[in-house]
């Protein structure tokens, strides 16, 4: 029964992160082009050198989404922190861990929303085909995500008692994000610019196991963050 | 996990709120019981608003304890907060919401049945703008879309922070009916106000916070204490 309340709260958090993001559309647009720029400028910095622009390809693609997705963690708290609507939220009866679950997903959609648009425009970028393997391409997009939002949807709580929180938020995220980036970079060169397969799949074990441990991790750690 | 004590409101005692160096409350303690409204007066930054954060949970307190229906806000804070109501002077609504969908939510939040939410902007007389994103609305507008918001929870004891802010007379006569119908439940209020003549018709007893302490007023208070000289050059430097 008490699950059942938290799922609908959690639920109600995302819808209302999502809605708010919909109607003001000003936020996925920005976040959408930086990571696009970002991308043609990655183009720009490797030169002509097909070989080189298709190995970098996942690289790119994945710093972009990091880059980009760190502005839309920011906002996910601005949304709150404008109205003075982050105090009725927490006044909210209920396990704050719900709170959390709200916008872990309201996050993740824009994230995923995110990573179709920088995937695609690095497929015609970097001059990369859409890999036979596209399912376990798909699989470890998803892990990724889940690794990058986990982590920051998190310290963007924590980051958004702070009036620094801009600055705040990379300087803590970017160092945490390093296994996720890594396991996420090299599996998705395995399976989209060659390399073994096997390659692949430890890689992918490596993000299940980074992101069961952040998942967990955060969400007993919320609480502490978002108290005052 | 504390029991709920049905007599007790509010029981602070001694309790004390330091930012930085400088304490804001220095030791006050309350007492309210149910079916009573007590309004709290003082002058700005004599500390009202936080001991209303410490007792809704927002604030923990330096030192002290204070008891909700029996539950400790700093060991209880759910339980505390499933009974409270907090109306503090920022809305705290959502601009790219329609009023609708903010209380809709709101029900959802607090487990309240999604019919509440119409039902309680008719009350507030926001159903003719209730499709509307409220990022239009006026101040008025958004202080009775904020007691909506109160009315969904219907909560034992209100916590209401100059309530009376940018309201004409309606939205003053709803403010004083949502203390009257919470006094009928069983409940109990604590009202932070400036506007004292709004406020007498529900409100009674009377507290003045001055020098970080509550003190009883003999009768309904006229004028809003300052603090002492000597006192507001203590807290700038760290006494408490």
């Amino acid at each position: 029964m008490a699950l059942r309340d938290e799922w609908h709260r959690a639920r109600a958090v995302a819808w209302k992160d999502l809605t708010a993001e919909r109607r003001s559309k000003a936020g996925f647009n920005a976040v959408a082009a930086l990571a696009v720029t970002i991308l043609v400028l990655f183009g720009f910095a490797l030169g002509p050198d097909s070989e080189a622009i298709r190995a970098a390809a996942p690289g790119a693609l994945w710093l972009a989404a990091l880059f980009a997705g760190v502005l839309a963690f920011n906002r996910s708290y601005q949304m709150e922190l404008d109205g003075g609507a982050l105090e009725p939220l927490l006044m909210y009866p209920g396990a704050r861990r719900a709170l959390f679950a709200g916008k872990l997903m309201a996050n993740f959609v824009f994230v995923l929303l995110l990573l179709v648009i920088v995937i695609a425009t690095s497929l015609v970028l970097f001059q990369v085909a859409v890999p036979p393997t596209w399912p376990a391409l798909l699989i470890v997009v998803l892990l990724g995500a889940v690794g990058l939002v986990t982590l920051g949807t998190f310290y963007a709580a924590m980051a958004s008692r702070s009036r620094a929180r801009e600055v705040l938020l990379p300087l803590l995220l970017f160092p945490m994000l390093v296994p996720v980036l890594l396991a996420a970079i090299q599996a998705t060169k395995a399976l989209l610019v060659g390399g073994a397969m096997n390659d692949a799949g430890a890689w992918t074990s490596l993000l299940v196991a980074y992101d069961v441990i952040f998942l967990i991790l955060t969400f007993l750690a919320f609480d502490y963050v978002i108290e005052a | 996990m504390h029991s709920i004590d049905t007599e007790l409101a509010v029981d602070a005692t001694g309790v004390a709120r330091r930012f930085g160096a400088r304490w804001v409350l220095r030791g006050a303690s309350l007492t309210l019981r149910t079916g009573e409204a007590a309004g709290l007066v003082g002058a700005n930054g004599s500390g009202k608003s936080t001991l209303l954060r410490i007792l809704c949970t927002l604030l923990r307190p330096t030192a002290g304890t204070a008891r909700i229906f029996g539950a400790d806000v700093v060991q209880d804070p759910d339980l505390v907060r499933a009974s409270i109501g907090f109306f503090s002077p920022i809305p705290g609504v959502y601009d790219d919401l329609t009023a609708r969908e903010n209380l809709l939510f709101a029900a959802t939040m607090l487990g309240r049945p999604k019919r509440t939410a119409d039902e309680t902007l008719e009350r507030v007389g926001l159903t003719h703008v209730s499709n509307e994103r409220v990022r239009g609305f006026s101040s008025g507008m958004l202080r009775r879309l904020a007691l909506a918001r109160l009315l969904v929870h219907s909560p034992r004891l209100l916590l209401l922070d100059e309530p009376y802010n940018n309201f004409d007379v309606s939205g003053i006569a709803l403010v004083n009916e949502l203390i009257r119908e919470t006094l009928a439940r069983g409940g109990a209020a604590l009202v932070v106000v400036h506007d004292v003549a709004s406020a007498v018709p529900v409100v009674g007893p009377w507290f003045t916070l001055r020098d970080g302490i509550v003190v009883p007023s003999s009768g309904i208070p006229l004028g809003i204490p300052s603090p002492t000289p000597a006192l507001a050059m203590a807290s700038a430097g760290g006494t408490r």
